[in-house]
């Protein structure tokens, strides 16, 4: 499935969405950044955030790219059994991460934050939902293609659908890079 | 550039058995020594900014040396992970000219409406 230009279609479309979806989080980093700071009643960003716990979700999903990019290295030598193995691993992490954002929203909202109690609640859950619910759809991608090739129909012929998986779940690390950085460990 | 540019190592991707797929244009990926290499570099930079929060610098500071250690990471996963430094030209040139996009509007609605980092 080629274009004109030589290059494979998938492969092009994957790059021109993450493109566009570059333009899609920068919109609600600025958000945040711009309305964090305005809410009229707490709570506030420093009153909530846990770093320690943030910053294991954050290695967690690091570790997860890595695992990503062991997988599509084994399917492009042959090694589907390898590949089975740190796809599997990398489902497992994005779950593991998942938890981790699913137990910090839950805390958030014991302490009184919600989608509609400020502004920093509005802009916080939009983007890291957003981003959360990337990861889950990469997720879903992910086992789908560790139950494919159990049934046998990932070869190594197949291995482009391990790459733009692999391109889909390193977009979401490196969005929570930037996002661990300036919403969590740079704070007013 | 030219369709030609593009397609220059077409002929690369057809590869026997065993041989990494290549886009036309691109370059072999590297071992997973390499990536292992890269993760361990990912954990380490995060780890010194997980302990630059804890030293208690000013904001300023803050700023000035967690930005380039964010764009490392970044980096290195985007060019290594992705490929991006050993594939075809065009994807790195469409995945940055998104990027730039998303800075710009980033920078203009932050610089508009009076946003700060800190």
């Amino acid at each position: 499935m080629e274009t004109s230009t030589g290059l494979d279609n998938r492969k092009l479309m994957m790059w021109l969405f993450l493109a566009s979806d570059c333009l899609f989080f920068g919109s609600l980093i600025a958000a945040y950044l711009l309305y964090r700071d305005r809410s009229l009643v707490g709570p506030y960003p420093g009153d909530l955030f846990d770093i320690p716990f943030t910053s294991v979700s954050a290695f967690v999903l690091l570790m997860s790219s890595v695992t990503m990019v062991l997988a599509l290295s084994c399917i492009q030598r042959g090694d589907r059994r390898g590949m089975q193995v740190w796809l599997f691993t990398t489902a497992v992490l994005g779950l593991l991460f998942i938890a981790g954002q699913a137990y910090e929203f839950t805390e958030f909202n014991h302490e009184g934050l919600s989608l509609s109690t400020n502004l920093f609640g509005t802009t916080f859950f939009v983007l890291t939902g957003f981003h959360g619910a990337h990861v889950t759809l990469g997720i879903v991608v992910l086992l789908s293609l560790f139950v494919a090739s159990l049934q046998g129909r990932i070869q190594q012929k197949d291995s482009l659908n391990v790459e733009l998986a692999g391109l889909y779940w390193h977009f979401v690390d490196i969005v929570w890079i930037v996002i661990f950085t300036l919403i969590y460990l740079i704070q007013p | 550039m030219t369709l030609a540019h593009y397609r220059k190592g077409q002929t690369d991707a057809e590869g026997a058995e065993g041989e990494v797929h290549l886009e036309p244009g691109g370059h072999a990926h590297p071992s997973a020594a390499e990536y292992l290499k890269i993760g361990a570099i990912l954990v380490v930079v995060t780890s010194i900014e997980v302990a630059l929060y804890y030293v208690g610098m000013s904001e300023t500071a803050l700023v000035a040396v967690m930005m380039p250690l964010s764009w490392l990471k970044f980096i290195l996963v985007v060019l290594w992970f992705m490929h991006l430094r050993f594939d075809n030209p065009f994807f790195r040139q469409l995945f940055f000219a998104g990027l730039a996009l998303a800075i710009v509007v980033f920078t203009v609605a932050m610089a508009t409406l009076g946003g700060k980092l800190v």
